[in-house]
Formats: structure tokens, sequence, C-alpha cells
């Protein structure tokens, strides 16, 4: 099977490890796995802040880029959610506006085979135990667009559960927001910092050790709350949880 | 809409204000958790509720898309029931027919009903001008008169007071509305509601004329109803001599029939009671039963407006059940003052710039006081999508664009203070849409990772004031792939 790696542009310059570790898992699973040299950034953050035309020309890009692989695997609930949800709303506002069906035919390839990460695990591969070792409490935070816009549901909660070793905690007030947000983080940063606060204070009680997501820029934003409330808690993303071996083990 | 919420801070100010205010954090954290666990107890007693969830919203759509027929009709079957029907296409112009119908009564003292739309219009400030005292008589709306506060809540509009607080109200403010407490009042909540019951009986019992608004008015019938938990409403529109509703044109429905839906989604999602304790009907006069005059007032003030937006529309179907506010995480932390509306929450930051506009800064600033979580489209009686409307309205407020003004087609400017961000989302794009540009800039954040400060400047400093910043790492993952062809070479 053919698949692409859309790592996002957050985890391409910020979080690399996370994509290594997509790249290790998924080889170890079989799969032979591409990093198109092309890609670049899905848009979101242009749309969501309401420069839907800076968006649309990523848009087109990200079709261009991926339009030929069996499957688009991302380890982003936010930036999938970007592709799933938001790209058909895309073509259907262009055609709103009178410009026609050009754009939604370009974009319509992409977005049925676009999965996050733990969805591709679990619906595409059909496995729940990777062979994953990790000897650690970890608590679980469903970040917003994998919950609510890609519908993820149990299926983080059922990889990590088969991983040997982890020891899965329910996370208080789990649904609730962290408060990123995208470029809510800056715009409304005072509320964004007390909901990142009441969740590192959430995943704090439950005694774990790591705050697992499937999203780093969630993680981005509570690791730094993490780091300024001086906790002992660690953020670390699902696919180096899930890439860990016995003879690799991530820290 | 109003002027009187109009020159209030941007969202981000006021809501940093509440932030701050452990006191106000602690009230709106204690009630939105409360009402939020059993409102979904409430609504997961339903086998059929996402059924009724899609009704509710093809019924609002259905009667939106038709809505000048059933206003006619409504018009026609409320005459023909004896009322009489007013139209009113600002707040200004609602807030003289009432004014006048109060001061044809020969009256100077009106009870109320709670009402949002007299809220939206600020209908008792206009009729204190007047000359004419107008007496809230729901429980929470008395509270926030009597210390002449703000509503912070749709549906619990003293949310961010405790008891103590509303005890110390009571005893300092209602001898000088009328009946005082007793000396010795605490704050228990049944001496705190016997204390209001006995103030407010004097009013209902002396008062001539009421004043409402309705929650939905039935076309077909000409019927107007009010859902609500006290029984104060219901004296309000029983036992004046003239009955005054205030009515928003979006809250017709086509039929009887249609009431099923919305008397069981209304009262779950917002008390999360299976059935309020008060339902009243009212269709016109009656001979000796009720008031022996009623006018309705249709008002608009932005709602045609609103009709006129494709994506926007949605908003017009809210039933003001307020579970949007109780389920989102701004709301919680920035209390309901901050959105500058009587409708606050996330509805509220879509409603409110749609109705006024957004040309103030607060209206512009709305559409952003979300974190586009969906919470508040997953709980929504009526389906609004909230996060898509949100976005909407940001577009509208960073790139401007075609929109109806008080019955015109205009094109909006885009609002004043984005030119920078503006700018930063086209370079953004540009480097985003050339991979080379990005691969040297990504290069160029390596190399110099250990000259980064840990603190942004410029609009930056807000991340950078809570959080830490990451580091950035030797090598972004695009260098690592080709190096090593994806690890194949056995490189690390």
């Amino acid at each position: 099977m053919r698949v692409a790696l859309f790592l996002t542009c957050v985890n391409d310059t910020l979080y690399p490890d996370t994509g290594r570790a997509v790249v290790k898992l998924l080889t170890r699973l079989g799969v032979d796995v591409d990093f198109p040299m092309g890609q670049s950034c899905c848009g979101q953050a242009h749309y969501n802040t309401g420069y839907r035309h800076e968006a649309e020309p990523l848009a087109r890009q990200f079709s261009d880029v991926f339009r030929d692989y069996e499957a688009i695997v991302t380890p982003s609930g936010s930036c999938g959610a970007m592709v799933r949800e938001l790209y058909p709303r895309l073509g259907e506002r262009a055609r709103a506006e009178g410009r026609g069906d050009a754009l939604a035919r370009t974009l319509a390839p992409v977005v049925p085979k676009t999965y996050e990460l733990t969805e591709f695990l679990v619906d595409v591969l059909g496995v729940t135990d990777v062979g994953a070792y990790y000897p650690h409490r970890v608590t679980y935070h469903p970040t917003c667009h994998g919950l609510r816009g890609l519908g993820l549901g149990d299926r983080p909660h059922r990889l990590l559960r088969a991983v040997k070793g982890l020891e899965l905690v329910e996370l208080p007030g789990a649904e609730e927001c962290c408060g990123f947000g995208g470029t809510f983080a800056l715009k409304n940063a005072e509320v964004s910092a007390a909901m990142g606060a009441d969740k590192v204070r959430n995943a704090e009680s439950t005694g774990a050790e790591v705050l697992c997501a499937a999203d780093n820029s969630c993680l981005m934003h509570l690791g730094g709350t993490m780091s300024r409330l001086r906790t002992d808690l660690r953020p670390v993303h699902i696919a180096e949880i899930l890439a860990s071996t016995e003879e690799e083990p991530a820290v | 809409m109003t002027g009187t919420y109009l020159g209030m801070p941007a969202f981000p100010k006021a809501a940093a204000d509440a932030v701050h205010n452990p006191t106000l954090r602690g009230n709106l954290r204690h009630a939105t958790h409360t009402i939020r666990a059993k409102r979904a107890k409430a609504v997961g007693e339903l086998s059929d509720w996402a059924e009724l969830r899609e009704a509710g919203r093809r019924i609002k759509d259905h009667t939106l898309r038709h809505l000048d027929r059933y206003l006619l009709q409504l018009e026609e079957s409320v005459t023909a029931a004896g009322g009489t029907v007013h139209w009113a296409a600002d707040a200004d112009e609602a807030n003289r027919i009432v004014a006048r119908l109060v001061k044809e009564t020969g009256e100077s003292e009106v009870v109320k009903v709670k009402s949002m739309a007299t809220q939206e219009i600020g209908l008792n400030e206009a009729l204190e001008a007047e000359g004419i005292r107008a007496y809230e008589t729901d429980l929470a709306e008395l509270i926030v008169q009597l210390c002449k506060d703000r509503p912070s809540h749709i549906l619990v509009p003293a949310i961010h007071r405790n008891r103590g607080e509303i005890r110390d109200i009571f005893r300092a403010e209602m001898g000088e509305w009328g009946r005082p407490t007793p000396e010795d009042l605490t704050d228990a909540p049944a001496e705190l509601a016997e204390a209001a019951r006995l103030h407010l009986r004097e009013k209902f019992l002396r008062a001539k004329v009421g004043i409402s608004g309705a929650n939905f008015m039935v076309a077909e019938t000409g019927t107007l109803v009010v859902v609500e938990s006290e029984g104060n409403g219901r004296m309000c529109l029983t036992l004046p001599e003239t009955l005054i509703s205030v009515v928003g044109i979006e809250k017709v429905v086509p039929a009887w029939r249609d009431l099923e839906v919305f008397l069981q989604t209304l009262p779950r999602s917002s008390t999360a009671e299976r059935m309020n304790p008060y339902t009243s009907m009212w269709t016109g006069t009656t001979d000796e039963d009720g008031p022996r005059t009623f006018h309705l007032v249709l008002l608009d003030n932005g709602r045609t407006d609103t009709l006129a937006d494709r994506v926007g529309r949605q908003a017009l179907r809210c039933i003001r059940c307020s579970a949007c506010l109780n389920v989102c995480p701004v709301y919680e932390r920035a209390g309901g003052h901050a959105y500058g509306s009587v409708y606050p929450g996330p509805i509220g930051a879509i409603l409110s710039p749609q109705l006024r506009g957004t040309a103030s800064e607060i209206d512009a600033s709305l559409p952003y006081a979300s974190s586009l979580c969906g919470a508040c489209y997953e709980v929504c009686p009526v389906a609004i999508d909230i996060p898509e409307v949100l976005v909407h309205l940001r577009e509208r407020v960073v790139e401007g664009g075609p929109a109806v003004r008080e019955g015109n087609r205009v094109v909006l400017r885009p609002a004043k203070g984005h030119a920078a961000e503006r700018a930063a989302m086209r370079a953004a794009r540009w480097a985003f849409s050339h991979p080379g540009a990005l691969r040297a800039g990504q290069r160029l954040a390596s190399r110099t990772r250990r000259l980064h400060p840990r603190t942004l400047p410029g609009p930056g400093r807000a991340w950078s004031g809570t959080r830490d910043l990451p580091a950035v790492p030797p090598e972004p993952f695009r260098d690592w792939w080709q190096r090593t062809r994806g690890g194949k070479d056995g490189a690390r």
C-alpha cells in the first residue's frame, strides 16, 4: 500500500520526532510510506482566522501533491479535520460565489482518503495492538478537532490500552478544549491561558507522567503551560508512544 | 440593537478582567458545570434526540424560508382573535410603540415577564425616559435590576452572583423598589425566594399592564407561548388588563403541531428538565378571562438583514435555550458581560455581530471569542453550526464583502486594525506555496536555534507571557527525510 505522510507544517518545523515516529510505526506495520516534498500547510490557520481566499491556493496545492496516493495519513486531528470537513466547504463556497465547480472538483479526490493516524491504524489497517511498549502512566486528551471534527471516538484509547507496560488513566474534563484554538491563543491570550492551565491541572490530578494527544499544536500550548507551571508532566504525541518498542523505547 | 452596550472594550480586554476575578470564575464554573451535567442526563433520556434536533432544524429553516408568508398569517390570526399587531423595524420604533401603548392606558407602572427581546431593545430604559417604571418579575432579572447590573446569561441572568451577594443586594435595594426584606434575611435559598415572592406579589396584584416576550408564536392560530419555571410569567400574563408582547419575527412557527418538538427540546436543553413547570399560551383576548387588551409588537431589529446571509441566517433558528453558553469553555472563563450584548456566549458571538453589524470594536472582536472547539454545535438543539458562522463572520471582519444592512445590499470594508495580520497571512501563504522558501526558513530557524528568545515581541507577547515556547529542533523533518531517505539507509 502506497501511503503518503502529510506531516503538517508545524510538525515538520517544530516536531520532527513525531514524523520519524510515524514513519517508524507504519514501516513496522508493513506500510510503504512516502513523504512528498511538495507538501507544506493545509491552510487551516488562514481559513479559521477568516482568510479563506488565502487558504484556497494551499488547498489546491495539497490536492496536487497528494492526489495520486492510495491514502494520506496525518498525525494531526485538526489538519485532518481541515481536509475532510472544511475542504468540501471551500468548494461549496466557491460555487455559491459563482466561481463554478472547479475548486470542488480539484479537492474532491483527496478528501475521502485523508486519515488521521489513529483512524488509519484502526479503520484501514485494522490493528489496535501495534506491538508497542511504553512503561509509563499516561492520560489522553482528545483534542477538539479529533473528537468532534473527525469523530475519532475511542480509537486512540483502544490503541493505547494495547500498549505493553502503559497504564492509561482517565483525564477529568477530557472533552473540554485546552484553549489553543490556533490564532485564538494569540487573540484571546488570557482566556486561552486560563483554559490551558485548567487542562494541565486536571491532567496533573491523575498522577500521570505523560499527557498524550494526537495533535502537537494543542500539545505545544499545553507543554508551554506545563513548563511555566513547573509540573512534572510531559506532553507526548501518541505516534511516539505507538512507535516505541522494547528494543527502541521512547523516553 | 440598542446602544446600551456599545462603546464596550473589545472582547479580549473585557474577558481578561473576568479571568482575573476568582469569585466570578468560581461562580460561573460551578453553575455551568452543574447545569451541563444535568442537561446531558436529561437529553440522554430521549432515544430520539437526534431526530428531534433534526426536526427542530427543519421546522425553523422552513419557517425562515417562508417568513413573509407565516408572519402575515400570524398577523391575520392574532387580529381575528382580538389582538392588535404592530410592526417595528428597529429598537427605537419598538420602544416608541410600547411607550405609547402604555401611556394610552393611563398607567405609569408595568410588570414584566423575563424577555430577551425587550432586553435587546433596552425597553426598560426607554420606558424610564418616558416616566414609566418597569418591574422585572423573574427572580434573576429582579436581582440584576435591583443592583443596576446587566444580565450575563440568557437563562440565568444573575449566574455571576452567589447567594451571599444576592442577600446583600436584596437587603440594600428591595426597599427602594417596594416591599423591603425582613431585617434578619439570611442567604438560605428558601428565605431569599420568600422575600422575592412577597416583594413581587405586591407588584403583580397592583399592575394593570403586563409586558412579555414569547418563546414561540403559532401562525395558524395566533397563539403565543411562554415557557418558564417560576410562575411569575403566568401572573404577568393573566392578571393585568393590558398585555403587550414584544417578539422577534423569527419566533414564529407554522402550526400548533410544531410545538411538540420544541416543548421537548427547549426545557431539556435549557433547565435540564423533562418539561418546564409553567407553559402559558394565549390567543388574542377572551371575555372575562385574562387581559382585556392584547398587543403584539413584531420586532425586526436586524433580523431581516441576518436572514439575507446564506451562512449566517442559521443563527435565527436559535430558541434561546442557552445550552451553548453552559458548555462553552470561553464563556465559563470570560463571563457574560465580556460579550457586550444581552446575547452572550457562542450564540451571542454570532448573533450580535449580525444584528448590529461588525463596525464597532466589540462586534468586530466577537467572532474571535471562540477556540472553535465545537462543543456549542454539539449541544445546540436546533443544530446551529456556530463554528461555521464564526469563521464566516471572521472573514467578513478581515476581508469585508457583500452584506445586507437595513434592507440595502452593501459591500462592507474590512474592519480596521487587521492590516498587519493580513500581511502576515499573505506572507505565510506565499511561503507555504513555495516549499523551497519554507525550507530555507526552517533551516535558518534550526541553525539559529540557540539564539532564539524565549519570549516573543509584538502580538506573540500574549503567548509567551503565560506559556513557554517550544525549542526549535536541530533539523526539520524534511531534511532528515532527504538525508536518510526516510530512515531506509539505516541512518538516524
